[in-house]
């Protein structure tokens, strides 16, 4: 019984079923991240301060489902259908244990509901982090819990998968660069659910009354083992994305693949205390330990995303000039597809997660810097750079990739998907580098109002506070309308797409099976490897990617610059002991 | 076509690895291990540094601790909450509740002060403004370290870990007098 189609524009392999469960992930995960995006609007508009739409119990309510929906839902949805193509797909094979898969989709969904209903009830606005001892209604927690076990299947559906495409043997030697870093998630993403069902396993029994007392630092510390891990889960999967991406679109391929694998390796290796970038101006927390956990006494996680943020593009480079465009350092970057939003999203994603993300995570990550930075609104600022532009605009210019691939549908209204990453991309970094303006002048996030209107008594930011408020008010709208872009082009591609497969209909959008006669593979053929260059170059001919070397060092002298400066202003404050 | 392709070498580790891939490693890791000496050399040379000292704490205790300064060193009260003036190098004490930071602290400039921080009730956000020093207010935990304010005038805390509908409203002061 076939139960393979290959896609005649790209060539690769869809499984029948993993084909359904990537589609019914991806879709989910798109309506998760219309709420986190109509949420969003309504937070940033309050936050504009002349504007200031929502009273405070909605805005704490709408900041608490903007969190969970952006951060969690929306991303790991996605997430589990690049398990699925970067397992089933990349390696031709089939997908291990189908009904478990959606099994671990089903309680997804659900978890995912219970979570936003008790959101919408209105008893549970204690944001993303629900610290204790601040209680939010037990089905908040027990959704959190549903979903996370959904996801845990999926992970372990992922590497079942990688056991039968070994045992099958469907491909020759290692497997893809691109399927590397989604085991790298994989197994990230493990250790992190471990961590989150240590504390919320007991939370929930706590908002039951069934424990009576959840000590706040340890919540503080097992949380953001969770909260922290899976942002690198998002590293992991977003970076093997612009691997994935630059390989369909230039043919590239890794500038060593030795250097990328041991550079996703340490991801693993140097995230186990993540969370201690979260409790560095806590109680009771020694220092040795906080400069111990936060570096691992060589910053090697950094390291790791420094090393791709050179062979990503250096690859693209690399194939640019092989193809002859050769002119002085950036022909190969000038003469890109700017106008394939596949292209723009991958590139915008990986300039303002380096540039931006990464440089504001280590410098708010350094132990006593942190105290300049905490909890003000510099920290949405900095996860916005690598959550919502980083791992969300990568995997908005994966979709453009998908929707004829996997969906079989032409994308619908292309001229907004070749802007859409362009609104996207400036109207979050608008926000983003206002937000850290008003952070770094001491504006507080996750707060209603800067005024502090009623309070019996008075202060006032400076003025130019309110400034960049309404400045990062714009851009955040900005970046709504690139938000709402996206969804026009998706859900618009498809309902009205025009279909590449009669058979790619309505339902077939959100998960069925196209027609039977579209599977006619029984087996694909064994992936080969990839084809050995005629002359193989590394090592001996100097450097490859000189246009892509002088970025990198650009990124070095802003880092460098950066992080002095903020020692500078540390140095300004109060002296503590 | 190789990134989403398996390897061209079947044992691609002993394949070499690029000129500009070594040498930006190695200007990567110098970077990183800057960064990580900065910390301890902070601890040393720099004049701004965690506390370590805390202690665990019931909110109860906490509260009398609190109580006994203000019933010692009060000097005044506005909009209903103590004034309290402490001696120069003092154990100082505030409390943080929904949605109240207690006492008014009056301090003077170039004095170094033990102060001691915990909630009674949820986690709370010690944010000194405009000086910009932010340090998390955690339940059941006493936290205490050594404060020299270097500038005079009025200082207002703000509370920056949210907690609950009235988050906004949770305002405190530290009045700091020259000698």
């Amino acid at each position: 019984m076939a139960q393979f189609r290959v896609c005649p524009d790209s060539g690769f392999y869809f499984d029948k079923s993993a084909e359904s469960l990537m589609k019914a992930n991806a879709v989910a995960g798109a309506v998760a991240l219309l709420v986190a995006g109509i949420l969003g609007l309504g937070v940033i508009l309050t936050r504009w301060q002349e504007v200031h739409l929502l009273p405070a119990d909605l805005f704490y309510q709408a900041l608490t489902g903007h969190g969970l929906n952006a951060l969690i839902f929306w991303i790991i949805f996605f997430e589990v259908a690049i398990l699925y193509f970067a397992s089933s797909t990349l390696l031709r094979t089939r997908l291990a244990a189908p009904r478990w898969a959606w099994l671990g989709f089903a309680l997804m969904i659900i978890g995912w509901i219970t979570n936003n209903v008790a959101v919408l009830q209105g008893n549970s606005s204690v944001m993303m982090t629900s610290y204790a001892p601040m209680q939010a209604a037990p089905h908040f927690y027990l959704g959190l819990i549903l979903f996370a076990v959904g996801a845990l299947i999926a992970c372990f559906v992922f590497l079942g998968t990688l056991v039968i495409a070994r045992d099958d043997r469907t491909y020759e030697g290692s497997i893809p660069l691109v399927t590397f870093g989604a085991l790298t998630a994989c197994i990230i993403a493990i250790f992190t659910i471990a961590s989150g069902a240590i504390i919320l396993i007991p939370t929930f029994l706590w908002s039951i009354g069934y424990i009576n007392h959840i000590d706040a630092e340890m919540y503080r510390v097992i949380w953001w083992g969770m909260g922290h891990s899976s942002q690198q889960i998002n590293v992991a999967a977003h970076v093997s994305i612009w691997y994935l991406i630059v390989g369909v679109l230039f043919g590239a391929r890794p500038m060593s693949e030795k250097v990328s694998r041991m550079a996703f390796l340490l991801y693993i290796l140097f995230l186990q205390l993540a969370s201690a970038h979260h409790i560095l101006v806590d109680p009771g927390i020694s220092s040795e330990w906080k400069i111990f956990n936060t570096s691992y006494a060589m910053y090697l996680a950094v390291l790791a995303s420094m090393i791709h943020g050179l062979t990503v593009p250096g690859s693209m480079e690399v194939a640019q000039r092989r193809k002859g465009l050769t002119k002085g350092m950036f022909e190969w970057l000038r003469k890109a597809p700017w106008g394939n939003p596949v292209f723009s999203g991958f590139f915008f994603s990986l300039i303002i997660f380096g540039f931006i993300g990464g440089i504001t995570g280590v410098v708010m990550g350094t132990e006593q810097i942190n105290l300049i930075i905490h909890n003000t609104i510099y920290v949405p600022a900095h996860f916005h750079a690598t959550v919502a532009v980083g791992t969300t605009l990568a995997f908005m210019a994966l979709t453009y990739l998908l929707i004829p691939v996997l969906f079989r549908r032409q994308v619908f209204l292309p001229w907004v998907a070749k802007w859409q990453p362009y609104v996207f991309a400036s109207g979050m970094t608008l926000m983003i580098l206002f937000m850290l303006g008003a952070g770094t002048l001491g504006v507080s996030r996750r707060h209603w109002d800067m005024d502090f209107a009623g309070s019996l008594l008075a202060f006032e930011y400076p003025g130019t506070a309110y400034t960049m408020m309404a400045v990062a008010g714009i851009g955040g709208v900005l970046a709504v309308l690139g938000g709402a872009m996206f969804l026009l082009v998706t859900v618009g591609s498809l309902l009205f797409g025009k279909r590449l497969d009669e058979s790619a209909g309505f339902l077939q959008s959100f998960g069925f099976a196209l027609a039977p006669a579209s599977y006619n593979v029984e087996q694909p053929e064994r992936l080969p490897m990839a084809p050995r260059l005629a002359v193989e170059e590394h090592g001996s001919a100097g450097f490859e990617a000189p246009g892509t070397f002088a970025l990198a060092l650009a990124l070095l002298v802003c880092f460098v610059v950066y992080y002095f400066i903020n020692w500078d202003y540390l140095a300004s404050v109060w002296p503590l002991s | 076509m190789s990134t989403f392709l398996p390897p061209a070498e079947r044992n691609w580790w002993s394949s070499p690895v690029g000129k500009q891939e070594i040498v930006w490693i190695g200007i990567a890791l110098v970077w990183c291990l800057i960064m990580f000496l900065m910390m301890p050399y902070w601890h040393i040379y720099g004049k701004q540094n965690l506390s370590t000292e805390a202690y665990q704490t019931s909110p109860q205790r906490y509260q009398a601790k609190v109580d006994a300064m203000v019933a010692e060193h009060q000097v005044g009260t506005e909009a209903g909450v103590p004034v309290v003036r402490p001696p120069v190098g003092s154990d100082v004490y505030m409390l943080a509740r929904l949605w109240q930071w207690y006492p008014i602290l009056e301090l003077q400039k170039n004095q170094s002060y033990r102060l001691h921080l915990s909630s009674m009730d949820w986690q709370h956000g010690f944010s000194l403004q405009p000086v910009n020093i932010n340090m998390q207010v955690v339940p059941g935990y006493e936290m205490v370290l050594t404060m020299t304010p270097d500038q005079s005038g009025e200082f207002t805390v703000v509370c920056n870990e949210y907690c609950g509908i009235g988050h906004h409203l949770m305002l405190g002061k530290i009045y700091v007098k020259e000698n």
